[in-house]
C-alpha cells in the first residue's frame, strides 16, 4: 500500500484509521544528535492489522510513540482517522482528549493498574472518557466476555495469568471503539500458544470494529497473522510486499 | 468509579499504618493546645469559683496567686464597713508537700470563713460540706484520699467529708479546702520543740530588758503560747474577698480601698488577668510554639508520605494519562488519598486523645474550638501535603510506559 503524502494543504484521507507523511524524530542536538525516525510515511486502514519490525534500537518504538501522540515529531506530519492531528511537534487537537477519544494502547507488561479488578481497569477508561458508570460496567463486562474473561471480571491483576492479563489490556485497549491501536510487542512476555492467541485477538477485533491496529513485533512466529509487515532498520521505514521476512538478526554483524 | 478509596481499599493495611502515624503526630498537635487550655480553665477556675467583685492584697503585691500576700484578719470587718460592700470573706491559701506511701504528696490549701462559707458551692461529687469548725476537710478526688479517711497534717488529724471534681490550683495541684483556721494552723504549724525554743527566746529577750528586770510577771507571760500574748496579732491571711451590694459601683468601691496604704485591690477581671499575663502567658507562647513547630513536622511529614504515595503510583498515573484520564482525575486522586488521610488521621486524633489525655498528670482540656482549628489545620496540611504528589504526578509522562 502506497502512502499518500499527506501535506497541510492535501486533503486527509476519511477512509484511513491513520496516515503518516515523512515523519522524522531526531533526539538531541550538535554531536550528540540521534535520528530515530527518518522520513517515515506510510498508511494504515479501516480494519487492517500491520507488524512493524526491526531489531532493537531501530526505532520502532519511537515511531509508534509519535503516532501514539506522546512523544511529539519532531517533522513530518499525523493524521488519524481523518483528522490531522501533528504538524512536527505542534499538536493540532487537545493529545489527551484525541487519545481518550481515537486510541488504544497494549503493551508487553499488561500495565493493569493493580488496585483495580479486571472490570475496573477496563471501566477506568471507559469512566475517563465520560462513559456514566452503569454503561462503562456494561460495556466492560461486555468485552470481558467477548476475550473469554467473564468469570474474571472481579479478580485483581495479581489473580490472573500473563495471558488473561494481557487479554484485559486489549478489552481496555478497544473499550471506547478507537480508530487506532497500538500494541508495543504484546507477546514477548507470553509462550508461543498464548503469544498467536493475543495476535489472533487483536486481527479479529480490528476487522469485527474496524479499527486499524499496528503491532510492534519481534515474534515471527505469528507473522502470518498480519496483512502488512513493515520493517525499520536505523530509523527507516521500508515496507514488505509478499511473504513477511526472515528473523533479523539479534546481533548485527560488524562492518 | 473513586480511584483514591480503590486505591486505599486494595492497600488497607499501609494506609492503616500511615494513618495511625498521622493521627498520632495530630493527637500531639491536639494535646499541646489542650494542655493550654487546660492551664487556664486551672489557673482561672478558683477565681471563678470564688465568684468575688473585689480582692484585697498586701499593698504593692499581685497576690494571693502570682505571689505571696499577707494582711492582717482584722482587715475583714474594716472592709466590711466600706459603703458598697455586702459581704467580707478571709481568704487563706497556700501549697504543701508532704509524703504520702514514700511518694510527694503535693497540694494547695485553701481556707474557708467558716461559718459563712462552708464550700457549699464547691462541685461535690460525693459527701457532704464541711460540718464542723475544725478538723473537716474537702479535698478534690485527684488528691487520692477516699472519703471519710483521716488524714494527718501538722499536728492535727482531718476526716475527709466531701471529694470534689476538678478542682486544681494554678499550678496543677489538686485543692483541699478547711475552714480558715484549720488552713492557717497548717500552713503556720511548727514543731514542738520550734515552739518552746521561740517561747524561750522570747523570755530571754524580755529578761535582758529593763522591763523584764523590774516586772517579773512580763517573762511569765512572754513564755506563754503566742496567741495568748496581746502583742502579738493573729496570723495573716492571703486576702479579703468582697462582695458589693447590687447595684454597687465597683470602680468607686475599688478607688475608696486603693487610697488606704497597706493594701492593693484589684477587680476579679484584674486577678484572673494578673494570673493569665504571668506565668500562664509565658507557657502560652511556649506551647504555642511549639505546637507550630509540630504542625510544620505534620505538614512535611504528610507531604512526604502522598508524595511516595504518589511515586508508587507513577506508573499507574502514566497509564490514566496515557489512555487520556484528564488532569482533574489525577489530581482528585492525590487530594482525596490525602484528605482521607487527614480526616482519618483527625479521627484517630480525637479517639487516642479522648484516652490518653485523661492519663495524663494535668489536665488537657480540649475545647470544640479547639477540635474545629485542628480541622482546618488539617485541611490545609492535606491540600498544601498533596501539592508536592499532585505536583510529581502532573510531571509523570505517559511515554515512561513504552520504556
Amino acid at each position: 500500500m502506497t502512502a499518500p503524502a499527506l501535506h497541510t494543504a492535501a486533503p486527509v484521507a476519511a477512509g484511513f484509521s491513520v496516515q503518516v507523511d515523512g515523519l522524522t524524530k531526531i533526539y538531541g542536538g550538535g554531536n550528540t544528535e540521534v535520528i530515530a525516525v527518518r522520513e517515515a510515511s506510510f498508511t494504515v486502514a479501516r480494519g487492517e492489522v500491520i507488524a512493524l519490525l526491526g531489531p532493537s534500537g531501530s526505532g520502532k518504538s519511537t515511531l509508534l510513540s509519535a503516532i501514539g501522540l506522546i512523544n511529539p515529531p519532531t517533522r513530518g506530519r499525523i493524521a488519524i482517522n481523518g483528522e490531522p492531528v501533528m504538524d512536527g511537534p505542534r499538536p493540532l487537537v487537545d493529545l489527551r482528549a484525541f487519545r481518550r477519544h481515537h486510541l488504544g494502547f497494549v503493551f508487553q507488561k499488561a500495565n493493569l493498574i493493580p488496585f483495580l479488578t479486571a472490570r475496573q481497569n477496563v471501566q477506568v477508561a471507559l469512566e475517563v472518557n465520560d462513559v456514566a458508570p452503569r454503561a462503562a460496567r456494561a460495556r466492560a463486562d461486555e468485552l470481558l466476555d467477548y476475550l473469554g474473561l467473564g468469570d474474571r471480571r472481579h479478580n485483581l491483576p495479581f489473580m490472573l495469568s500473563g495471558g488473561q492479563q494481557q487479554r484485559v489490556a486489549v478489552a481496555r485497549a478497544l473499550a471506547n471503539h478507537p480508530s487506532l491501536v497500538l500494541a508495543d510487542e504484546p507477546t514477548a512476555a507470553l509462550d508461543g500458544h498464548l503469544s498467536r492467541q493475543v495476535m489472533e485477538l487483536l486481527r479479529q477485533v480490528a476487522h469485527e470494529q474496524r479499527a486499524g491496529v499496528i503491532v510492534v513485533t519481534h515474534d515471527h512466529r505469528a507473522l502470518d497473522v498480519f496483512d502488512r509487515t513493515l520493517e525499520m532498520e536505523d530509523g527507516a521505514l521500508r515496507e514488505h510486499a509478499g511473504p513477511a521476512p526472515e528473523p533479523a538478526p539479534v546481533v548485527k554483524p560488524l562492518s | 468509579m473513586n480511584l483514591a478509596a480503590q486505591d486505599i481499599r486494595h492497600n488497607g493495611g499501609r494506609f492503616a499504618l500511615t494513618a495511625a502515624g498521622i493521627g498520632l503526630l495530630l493527637m500531639i498537635v491536639l494535646g499541646m493546645g489542650g494542655i493550654y487550655a487546660g492551664m487556664v480553665y486551672e489557673a482561672t477556675l478558683l477565681i471563678d469559683r470564688l465568684d468575688a467583685d473585689l480582692w484585697v492584697v498586701q499593698r504593692s503585691t499581685r497576690g494571693p496567686f502570682a505571689e505571696v500576700s499577707r494582711i492582717p484578719a482584722s482587715l475583714e470587718p474594716r472592709l466590711s464597713a466600706v459603703p458598697g460592700v455586702a459581704s467580707a470573706r478571709r481568704f487563706v491559701y497556700h501549697t504543701v508537700q508532704r509524703e504520702r506511701a514514700g511518694e510527694p504528696w503535693r497540694f494547695s490549701v485553701q481556707g474557708l470563713d467558716w461559718p459563712v462559707d462552708r464550700g457549699q458551692a464547691l462541685p461535690l461529687l460525693t459527701g457532704r460540706p464541711l460540718g464542723q469548725a475544725h478538723f473537716e476537710m474537702i479535698a478534690d478526688r485527684t488528691l487520692g484520699v477516699a472519703l471519710g479517711e483521716r488524714v494527718r497534717l501538722g499536728k492535727d488529724t482531718f476526716t475527709v467529708v466531701g471529694l470534689t471534681k476538678g478542682m486544681t490550683s494554678s499550678s496543677g495541684d489538686p485543692m483541699a479546702f478547711f475552714t480558715l483556721r484549720d488552713a492557717q494552723a497548717i500552713q503556720f504549724d511548727q514543731p514542738g520543740e520550734a515552739l518552746r525554743l521561740d517561747r524561750e527566746a522570747r523570755r530571754y529577750r524580755a529578761s535582758a530588758a529593763e522591763l523584764g528586770q523590774q516586772q517579773p510577771g512580763l517573762l511569765e507571760r512572754a513564755a506563754s503560747p503566742s496567741p495568748a500574748l496581746p502583742v502579738l496579732g493573729p496570723p495573716t491571711v492571703s486576702a479579703v474577698l468582697l462582695t458589693l451590694t447590687p447595684g454597687a459601683d465597683a470602680a468607686a468601691v475599688a478607688r475608696t480601698i486603693a487610697g488606704w496604704p497597706d493594701v492593693t485591690v484589684y477587680t476579679h477581671a484584674e486577678q484572673r488577668d494578673l494570673l493569665l499575663r504571668g506565668s500562664v502567658d509565658r507557657a502560652r507562647r511556649q506551647i504555642g510554639l511549639f505546637r507550630a513547630i509540630l504542625v510544620l513536622v505534620s505538614a512535611i511529614i504528610m507531604s512526604l508520605i502522598i508524595y511516595t504515595l504518589t511515586l508508587d503510583k507513577a506508573h499507574d498515573i502514566a497509564m490514566l494519562k496515557l489512555i487520556g484520564a484528564r488532569n482533574r482525575v489525577i489530581v482528585g486522586l492525590i487530594l482525596q488519598q490525602a484528605l482521607i488521610l487527614g480526616a482519618v488521621g483527625y479521627a484517630l486524633a480525637w479517639v487516642i486523645g479522648q484516652w490518653a489525655f485523661s492519663l495524663f498528670p494535668r489536665l488537657v482540656l480540649i475545647t470544640g474550638p479547639d477540635l474545629a482549628l485542628l480541622a482546618v489545620i488539617v485541611l490545609l496540611i492535606s491540600v498544601v501535603a498533596s501539592g508536592l504528589g499532585i505536583w510529581k504526578a502532573l510531571r509523570i509522562e505517559p511515554n515512561t510506559l513504552l520504556s
